[in-house]
């Protein structure tokens, strides 16, 4: 299923990722669901908890804000779609690590940030019987 | 009974459900009752039969790491909540995850 994103989305979520470069950045994605899409509607950036000096290439957010996020999608009828995060200096491909601590049915957006500019935003998704990530199409539309 | 609250990304095992009963006297009995009744969920919540690291389960607002673990003792009309850890990196690095001490 493509997952449709803004432009201006899409800009808040490079401009967050630039500004956690050179470590990793990330956030939740809260969107709908329809036959066609799954619609990004709003990006809510998330602090990395991981251990500051690995940074730079792991990212964590704790359960409590999963809990918060989650809560705010439910009251207001939207889907918890995803989250975003990003990859200093390295492709926008998930890594073992990123499947080991993934789920099925949601969105990984992954954005390439070299040299401090992002340069590129793949989606994926957690194929069910967890064995690889799958490629989504994305849909970058004008605001 | 005690309810357990599924994440958003497995309710698609539970048939859409956020909130559903289960029976148990332990939370370890209530998750492989819950498992039971919903199968699919179960290889994406277990790693063999230790819950998954990144697997967290709430008991009211209580992490259950802080209690007894899986042997923590529920009451009727208990709620869980089950909550995943976000986490991700680049390839490179072999590390397990660590958590920022608050």
């Amino acid at each position: 299923m493509p997952v449709r994103i803004t432009q201006e989305l899409q800009a808040r979520i490079f401009h967050h990722l630039e500004q956690t470069w050179p470590n990793e950045g990330g956030g939740f994605l809260l969107g709908e669901v329809a036959q066609d899409a799954a619609t990004v509607c709003e990006c809510i950036a998330v602090e990395n908890v991981f251990d500051a000096a690995e940074q730079y290439h792991r990212y964590a957010m704790t359960p409590q804000d999963w809990m918060r996020l989650e809560d705010e999608a439910d009251q207001r009828g939207l889907d918890l779609l995803g989250y975003y995060h990003s990859h200093p200096d390295s492709p926008a491909i998930p890594s073992d690590y990123d499947r080991e601590h993934a789920l099925p049915n949601f969105v990984y957006l992954i954005t390439r940030v070299q040299a401090g500019a992002a340069r590129e935003m793949l989606a994926w998704r957690l194929r069910t019987n967890r064995s690889r990530f799958d490629s989504e199409k994305m849909e970058v539309v004008s605001d | 009974m005690v309810t357990i609250r599924i994440p958003s990304p497995l309710r698609a095992y539970t048939g859409e459900q956020a909130v559903v009963e289960v029976d148990g006297a332990t939370i370890g009995a209530a998750l492989e009752d819950l498992t039971a009744r919903y199968p699919e969920l179960r290889q994406h919540l277990y790693e063999g039969q230790e819950l998954r690291n990144f697997v967290n389960v709430f008991l009211g607002e209580e992490d259950i790491r802080f209690l007894d673990g899986l042997d923590t003792g529920l009451d009727a009309g208990d709620s869980l909540r089950i909550i995943p850890s976000i986490a991700g990196g680049r390839a490179g690095c072999e590390s397990a995850p660590s958590l920022r001490q608050e």
